[in-house]
């Protein structure tokens, strides 16, 4: 079996460092002082170079967050944040334009080699023109977000010549104003909750996607997310939108260095899906998790939503979690036009002292909408882990369906995993369907793996790969094997 | 004095009643309603159940003697339309006070009037410090060890007069003995607008098994605060079954403990609703020892606007290994104003358990009243027949034969009223 011996060499290559990862760069940054006051707020618009609209924008987000408080409904616990120690702005100082490879900061190449990003996509990355005739392999526009910034984005031009827009977010604010002024917090609010209002008043970058009508974009788009400087909290902003009968699939993948202290990432995804067009979000989390102890590792607030406004519009949502010290996170889509699709497939692994609350939220207003929840949920080592979803469905909301199915796999017996549906129906012909079950690995299948000569820890990657190969199943393939690892990895040394 | 003034529960004369008795479970009560007030639905244990009306409503003391003709004419009107056995023991209270004439305590069980300093236990939820507050009556039913106490009925009536709200806090204690074994109809019926608060302490010893089938009937415009606590020694089982038909607003709450090895507790129940209704079954089952079984299965029918509300937890501690926990809620929606808002949840620290929990909320299948119609069978028959049998899971769950009649009774004059 491939898979076995795939997971069991990602193990074996990685020595005793179980967060490989966890290296840090050294780049001259420029940062902002830390502490959050309008000035900030003022700082950052200003040297982004933004538009009036957006600083007001901005300070409006400020004023409601200042007003609100922190949510406590979550199943995680944590010291409280001091938001005014950290820095909210911070950017490698960056020299204008590179031509060649030469000319781009070596630091900055050689993090990318360690994350395993091959050379020459590398060049691509750092902003390096291709020579003619040569095309790159593999087709996935990248867009790399380096702390607060987005420091390149690669195969602009591919994208360009079908209409598709891909770039970050600052520079879209100057490039395609109107676009982003009437979709940016049409999905998620200015005043949404605590941290999407924090996020909106001092988001730094992200990627813009913008897909116009009857596209298919060319090729997967992906964003690659790292924190990097120390006492810096990464607030990026995403934003997609996909005109009638378009199509994207996006994915989203993050690291963070090894780090003793707390640092926070409270992110915003809105995506925008109009009449049948169609969005794949997919996301592998792999944050620092702290050590073995708890210590340290970053808080995951993210806030992402997604609305089918059209007719027959999909929006799909796959994440697999193994990182984060914490992670809050609700993957939503509101399902408006008729005949619209919501889907969200997660797994979330923790271990350790890491804490889950993740899940999602259908809320259908559309006549004959559909969604679909698969939650894999395992916890081992000290850490808990829940899933939270809703199911909602509105008086207008005929013939609409759901159907959710929650697992839970506990691997030891000092972790907790929750589960926390709400259901609620205001409409006779819904129909709503919601199932799970907690179990632990069942003695029967070990032995039976182990009879066959699989060591336990494969044997555990073997059933947790299958637990979760429903969800597995809907990742891009280049995904679909780094999470196969991940799962092995992150579950190292939680059994024997 | 008003028991919830208008000003609210913060009023200082309300909250400081009984401080002159020095008893600590009230002055904790008082202090926690100080602290959270009446809950609103930003509290996520009563995400979809406020109270906060009920702070609008000027409720005065109940009377000691109410109009006698009218609580006796309710009372018979209940033994009728349940067809209650004749000569049924039973425990009749009367606007919160218990009345010892219109009584037959039965043998095997002994009663004891409530005494603050005795049995005052304290909980850290609000409908519970609400009644901890002000209770002055209830009763303790004690089944001695070894004993089989039959059935007895718990009556609770009462009489507001024409407009007056009034608001009555029962506190009530049953404990079973080693071995010892009861079966309890606890029924509530009344008229005119009041709040019934009951709180029933639920104590059961080794290997004793208590029954206790609730009907709750209370006037259209009544509210009705119930909480069980129910605390479940080794092989001994609570067996609960609470329907709920009665009541503007209702909320029923237990929190069940399963303390030892081998307990069992069973929390099923069923809401009929109509009209403007709003009605939550709330229940958190503690696995706190090994190798115990909860089970509850609970059923939402609901017809013009009315709202259910069913949050359901099953909580595994470290300790408790071998769990065997399921929880099946369903709801039937009957009009397209209806709604449902479930929250059956799962909070597992041991590993080695099995617990599963499944939801479905939907109309009456159209397949199903095809069949029927196609067999002759009268569209509005094949509903109540579709109706009854989505109940009926949850009825015959029922471990006590004659309380599961009353029950199904109960059903069928539900369902016949709300034709009418």
């Amino acid at each position: 079996m491939p898979a076995i011996a795939e997971t069991r060499d990602a193990v074996e290559s990685l020595g005793q460092s179980t967060y490989k990862w966890g290296f840090e760069t050294e780049i001259e940054m420029d940062m902002a002082p830390k502490g959050l006051t309008e000035d900030t707020i003022r700082l950052i618009s200003h040297r982004k170079q933004e538009p009036e609209w957006l600083l007001e924008w901005r300070l409006k987000a400020f004023q409601a967050w200042q007003a609100m408080t922190e949510p406590t409904w979550a199943k995680v616990s944590h010291p409280p944040i001091d938001f005014q120690d950290a820095h909210y702005y911070a950017a490698p100082k960056k020299k204008p334009g590179p031509k060649s490879l030469e000319e781009v900061d070596p630091e900055l190449l050689r993090t990318y080699e360690k994350l395993g990003i091959p050379l020459h996509e590398q060049a691509l990355l750092a902003g390096v023109e291709l020579p003619e005739g040569e095309t790159a392999r593999p087709p996935v526009a990248v867009d790399a977000v380096f702390d607060s910034v987005s420091v390149v984005t690669t195969f602009r031009e591919t994208l360009a010549k079908a209409g598709v827009i891909f770039c970050p977010i600052s520079e879209a604010v100057r490039e395609h104003p109107e676009l982003v002024r009437r979709y940016l917090g049409s999905v998620v609010p200015v005043a949404d909750n605590f941290y999407a209002a924090l996020n909106s008043a001092v988001f730094t970058d992200g990627s813009f996607v913008y897909v116009p009508k009857g596209v298919r974009c060319p090729m997967e788009l992906s964003t690659y997310f790292r924190i990097n400087a120390r006492n810096t909290g990464q607030f990026e902003r995403t934003l997609i939108v996909v005109e009638d009968g378009a199509s994207v699939s996006y994915l989203e993948g993050c690291t963070a260095p090894m780090r003793d202290e707390n640092q926070l990432h409270a992110a915003v995804v809105e995506l925008v899906a109009m009449e049948d067009s169609s969005i794949k979000y997919s996301t592998v989390q792999n944050w620092y998790p702290g050590d073995e102890q708890g210590r340290g590792g970053i808080y995951n607030f993210v806030t992402k939503r997604g609305a089918c406004r059209g007719d027959r519009s999909k929006i799909s949502w796959t994440q697999v979690e193994t990182g984060s010290a914490i992670t809050w996170k609700y993957p939503s889509c509101i399902l408006q036009g008729d005949g619209a699709v919501g889907e969200f497939y997660s797994v979330a692994v923790t271990n350790n002292h890491q804490q889950a609350d993740t899940g999602t939220k259908m809320i259908h207003l559309g006549r004959n909408t559909r969604s679909t929840i698969i939650a894999k949920t395992i916890s081992a080592g000290h850490s808990d882990s829940t899933y939270r979803g809703l199911v909602r469905m509105m008086p207008k909301a005929a013939g609409a369906r759901n159907f959710t199915q929650c697992d839970s796999l506990l691997i030891g017996d000092q972790c907790g995993a929750h589960t926390v549906p709400y259901i609620e129906s205001r409409n006779l012909s819904a129909k709503i369907e919601h199932e799970a079950t907690t179990s632990k690995i069942s003695e029967d299948q070990l032995f039976y793996c182990r009879q066959r000569g699989l060591s336990e820890e494969d044997a555990v990657g073997l059933i947790v790969n299958g637990f979760c190969k429903d969800v597995l199943k809907e990742l891009p393939m280049e995904f679909a094997v780094e999470a196969q690892k991940l799962l092995q990895i992150s579950l190292e040394g939680s059994v024997g | 004095m008003n028991a919830i003034s208008p000003a609210g529960v913060s009023a200082a004369a309300f909250l400081n009643r009984y401080t002159e008795e020095g008893n600590a479970v009230r002055a904790q009560a008082a202090d926690l309603l100080r602290k959270a007030g009446l809950p609103r639905t930003g509290v996520e244990a009563w995400k979809y159940t406020s109270l906060r009306t009920l702070a609008d409503v000027p409720f005065a003391d109940a009377p000691a003697q109410p109009d006698g003709a009218a609580v006796e004419a309710l009372l018979a009107e209940a033994v009728r339309a349940y067809a209650l056995e004749e000569g049924l023991a039973r425990a009749v209270m009367v606007n919160g006070r218990f009345v010892p004439a219109l009584s037959r305590l039965p043998d095997g069980v002994s009663v004891a009037r409530f005494a603050a300093g005795a049995d005052l236990v304290p909980h850290d939820d609000v409908a519970s410090a609400l009644n901890a507050l002000l209770a002055e009556d209830g009763l303790t039913l004690t089944v001695a060890p070894g004993v089989d106490a039959g059935r007895m009925a718990l009556l609770s009536v009462v009489v507001a007069p024409d407009g007056v709200a009034l608001s009555v806090h029962p506190r009530h204690r049953i404990v079973l003995g080693a071995g010892a074994r009861l079966s309890v109809l606890d029924l509530s019926v009344g008229h005119g607008d009041y709040l019934n608060n009951p709180v029933l302490d639920v104590g059961v010893a080794e290997g004793g098994h208590l029954i206790h089938a609730k009907l709750q009937t209370e006037d259209p415009a009544a509210r009705h605060l119930a909480v069980v606590h129910a605390e479940v020694g080794a092989d001994a089982s609570y067996d609960s079954f609470t329907l709920t038909l009665g009541a503007a607003l209702a909320r029923h709450e237990v929190h069940a403990r399963l303390n030892a090895e081998g307990g069992i507790v069973h929390v099923n129940g069923a809401q009929l609703l109509d009209g403007r209704q709003v009605a939550d079954l709330t229940s958190v089952i503690t696995h706190a020892a090994p190798s115990c079984n909860s089970r509850q299965t609970v059923k939402n029918v609901l017809a013009g606007h009315a709202r259910g509300v069913f949050q359901g937890k099953i909580l595994v501690e470290r300790v408790a290994q071998k769990t065997d926990g399921y929880q099946m809620n369903q709801a039937l929606l009957l009009s397209d104003s209806a709604e449902i808002d479930a929250k059956p949840e799962l909070e597992i620290y041991a590993d080695d358990v099995r617990c599963s929990h499944g939801a479905t909320v939907g109309a009456l299948d159209a397949d199903q009243l095809f069949y029927l119609r196609s067999r002759g069978v009268a569209g509005e028959e094949a509903r109540a027949i579709l109706v009854k049998a989505f109940l009926h899971d949850a009825v015959e769950l029922m471990g006590d034969e004659a309380l599961r009649a009353v029950l199904d009774r109960a059903v069928e004059t539900w369902w016949n009223r709300k034709d009418a």
